[in-house]
C-alpha cells in the first residue's frame, strides 16, 4: 500500500509550513504579550490595589471561562453543567487537605484529578448533541451537588453544613496558586491557538463528519478536550475553596459560576485567547461595581446586553476587530 | 477486471428506520481506475458513498480497501488509508481559514508519509487566491473546490466524488473535469457520481448504475444506454 503515487507530489515543506496555524513562533509570541503581564499583573496587583476578593474572584472566572472556550469556543459542547468540575474540584481539594492532611500542591492536584475523573466518568454525555448535552451535563452537575450536600455523608462532606478550612489557610499561597493555575490556563489557551490540535477542535465544532474524513480522531480529540476543561475547573475550583476557606454545597455548585463564565466568552470572543479574558474583565468588572450593591440595575444590563450580543454579535467583541482585518490571538 | 482492486464491496445493505437505502449493493474499483456511478435520486449513491468512507456503519455486507477488510473502521482510519471522498453539499469548517480547512487534512489525513503541500493543493483547486478567507464566506462553487482539496490533503488512493459538478455552469464544470483528469493521470482511483453524462463519458467508461440500493448494471456508458433496465429506470420512474 505504500508504492501508489500520491494525489499531490511530494514537495519540500514550504514558508507556508511555517504559517500554519501559527506554531510555535507565535506560541511564544503570545506568551511574552499575553501570559506573562496577566501573570505579572495579577501577581504584583495584591501590592498595588487593596481588594483582593475582586482579583481573586476575577482569576477564578477568567480560569473558568477559558475551560469553557476550550470545550465550547473551541470543540462546540456548551456544558451547563460545567460548574459540576468546579464543585467537585472543590471538595476533593479541601477533603484532601482536611481528612487526608496533604500538602497543598497534592491536595489542588486531587481537586483537579478528581474533576478529571468525573469527566471521564460523564464521557458518554458528548455522544449527545447540542441542547442534549447541555442539560445533561447540568443533570449531572446537580448529581454531584445532592451527592456531597447529602445528609448521610455528613462525616465525610459535612453535608448541607459545608467545610471549614480555616486550619489550613493561607491567603497569599493560596492566591499565588490561583495566579499559577491562570499560568497553565492560559498556557493551554495558547498551545489550543497555535497548535493543529487547536485546529482539529475547531474542525469537530464546526462539523464533525468532515472532521473524520480530513483524518481527526473525533472521539479522542474531543475527549481530551473535555478532559482539560474539567481539570482547569477542577484545579480552579480546590484553589477557591481553599482560598476562602468556608464555603457550603451552594457555594461551590452554583450554577451562576457557568452562566458567568459562558456569558464572559460569548461577549469576548470564544475560540480566540483576548476574547473570554476581556470578556472578563469587562463584565465582572462591571458586575462588581454595580451589580453587588445593586442587583437590580446589573441583572437589567446583563439581560439585555445577552440579548443584544446573541443578536447582533454572536462572535463577540473580537469579531468587531475581525471584520476589520485585525487578527486577535 | 484485470487490475488489482483497490475497493471491493460486496452484498452492502444499510436500512433507514426499516427503508432500505442500499440493499444488496456489490461493486469493485481497480487500482487507479474511474468508475462513473449513477442512478436516480434516492437510488443510494451518497448512502453508498457515506458508508465506504466510515460515517455510517452498514447493516450487512463487507468493504475491502486494497485486499483488507476495512469493516467497521471509523472516518479517520479510513481517511489515513487513503480513502476519501467530497460532499454532494459542502461541509467545509466554516470558522476557519480556507488554508486551515486544508492544513486540517494534510496534518491529520496524511498517511504517514510527507504531508501534503498545503499551497500546493490550494493552488490545483485554483483557490490560492483565497487561502486566508474564512471558508463560510466562499461561494457554492468555492465551497465545493474546498472539499476536494481537503480530501486531496489528505492523499488519497481512492476518492470518492459525490456530485461535484452539480450546479456548476460550462466553465466550471469543464475546470472540474479537467482537475479530476489530472486526478486519475496522477493513478488516484475515483468513483465519480454524476448526473451529467457527457461529464462522465470523458472521465471513464465503465459506470455502475444503481437502482433502490443495488447495482442493476456495470459496464461501459455506451451499453448502459441501450440497456432496457437502465433505460425504464431513468425514463420509466
Ligand atoms: N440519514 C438518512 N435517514 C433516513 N433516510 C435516508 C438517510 N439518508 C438517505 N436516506 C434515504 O435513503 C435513500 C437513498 O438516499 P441517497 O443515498 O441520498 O440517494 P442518492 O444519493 O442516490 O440520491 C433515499 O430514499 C433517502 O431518502
Ligand atoms: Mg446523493
Amino acid at each position: 500500500m505504500s508504492d501508489i503515487p500520491p494525489a499531490t507530489p511530494e514537495a519540500a515543506p514550504s514558508p507556508a509550513a511555517a504559517r500554519r496555524a501559527g506554531g510555535a513562533p507565535a506560541a511564544v509570541r503570545h506568551g511574552l504579550t499575553i501570559l506573562l503581564p496577566a501573570v505579572a499583573v495579577f501577581a504584583v496587583a495584591p501590592r498595588i490595589y487593596p481588594n483582593g476578593a475582586l482579583l481573586f474572584a476575577m482569576m477564578t472566572f477568567l480560569v473558568l471561562a477559558q475551560g469553557i472556550n476550550v470545550i465550547f469556543g473551541f470543540t462546540g459542547y456548551l456544558p451547563f453543567g460545567y460548574v459540576g468540575f468546579f464543585g467537585t474540584g472543590a471538595y476533593a481539594a479541601s477533603l484532601a487537605l482536611l481528612r487526608l492532611h496533604l500538602a497543598w500542591p497534592l491536595a489542588m492536584l486531587a481537586g483537579a484529578v478528581a474533576a478529571a475523573l468525573l469527566a471521564l466518568l460523564l464521557m458518554p454525555l458528548l455522544r449527545l448533541s447540542g441542547a442534549y448535552f447541555a442539560i445533561a451535563s447540568l443533570a449531572a452537575a446537580e448529581a454531584m451537588y445532592q451527592l456531597v450536600s447529602n445528609p448521610a455523608l455528613v462525616p465525610i462532606t459535612n453535608g448541607p453544613y459545608g467545610l471549614s478550612l480555616q486550619a489550613v489557610y493561607d491567603g497569599p499561597v493560596s492566591y499565588g496558586a490561583m495566579v499559577g493555575v491562570l499560568a497553565l490556563t492560559l498556557a493551554i489557551l495558547i498551545y489550543l491557538r497555535t497548535s493543529r490540535f487547536g485546529l482539529a477542535l475547531q474542525a469537530i465544532r464546526d462539523d464533525p463528519a468532515s472532521a473524520a474524513t480530513a483524518g481527526v480522531d473525533v472521539v479522542r480529540s474531543r475527549a481530551l478536550a473535555w478532559l482539560l476543561s474539567a481539570l482547569m475547573a477542577g484545579l480552579a475550583g480546590g484553589v477557591y475553596a481553599w482560598h476562602v476557606s468556608v464555603f457550603y454545597p451552594d457555594t461551590v455548585f452554583d450554577l451562576s459560576f457557568t452562566v458567568f463564565a459562558i456569558v464572559f466568552v460569548l461577549f469576548g470572543g470564544p475560540a480566540t485567547i483576548l476574547g473570554p479574558l476581556f470578556g472578563t474583565l469587562a463584565l465582572y468588572g462591571l458586575y462588581d461595581a454595580i451589580g453587588i450593591s445593586t442587583p437590580q440595575y446589573f441583572q437589567f444590563i446583563y439581560g439585555l446586553l445577552i440579548v443584544v450580543l446573541v443578536l447582533f454579535l454572536p462572535e463577540g467583541l473580537v469579531s468587531l476587530l475581525r471584520r476589520r482585518g485585525i487578527r486577535v490571538p | 477486471m484485470s487490475r488489482e482492486a483497490i475497493l471491493q464491496v460486496r452484498d452492502l445493505v444499510k436500512r433507514f428506520s426499516g427503508f432500505p437505502a442500499l440493499d444488496g449493493l456489490s461493486l469493485a474499483v481497480g487500482e487507479g481506475e474511474v468508475l462513473g456511478l449513477v442512478g436516480p435520486n434516492g437510488s443510494g449513491k451518497t448512502t453508498a458513498i457515506n458508508v465506504i468512507s466510515g460515517l455510517i456503519r452498514p447493516d450487512g455486507g463487507s468493504v475491502q480497501v486494497g485486499g483488507r477488510s476495512a469493516s467497521g473502521l471509523a472516518a479517520h482510519q479510513l481517511a489515513r488509508l487513503g480513502v476519501n471522498r467530497t460532499y454532494q453539499v459542502p461541509r467545509p469548517f466554516v470558522g476557519l481559514t480556507v488554508r486551515q480547512n486544508v492544513e486540517v487534512a494534510a496534518h491529520y489525513g496524511g498517511r504517514g508519509h510527507a504531508e501534503a503541500d498545503v499551497d500546493e493543493v490550494l493552488a490545483f483547486v485554483g483557490l490560492e487566491g483565497e487561502a486566508d478567507r474564512p471558508a463560510g464566506s466562499l461561494n457554492s462553487a468555492q465551497q465545493k473546490m474546498l472539499d476536494l482539496a481537503r480530501a486531496l490533503a489528505a492523499r488519497p488512493r481512492l476518492l470518492l466524488v459525490d456530485e461535484l459538478g452539480a450546479g456548476l455552469g460550462p466553465a466550471d464544470l469543464e475546470t472540474v473535469r479537467a482537475r479530476l483528469a489530472a486526478l486519475a493521470q496522477r493513478g488516484v482511483a475515483l468513483v465519480v457520481v454524476e448526473h451529467l453524462m457527457n461529464f462522465l463519458a470523458s472521465l471513464t467508461d465503465r459506470v455502475v448504475v444503481m437502482n433502490a440500493g443495488r447495482a442493476i448494471f456495470e459496464g461501459d456508458l455506451t451499453a448502459a444506454a441501450r440497456d432496457p433496465q437502465v433505460v425504464q429506470v431513468f425514463l420509466g420512474g
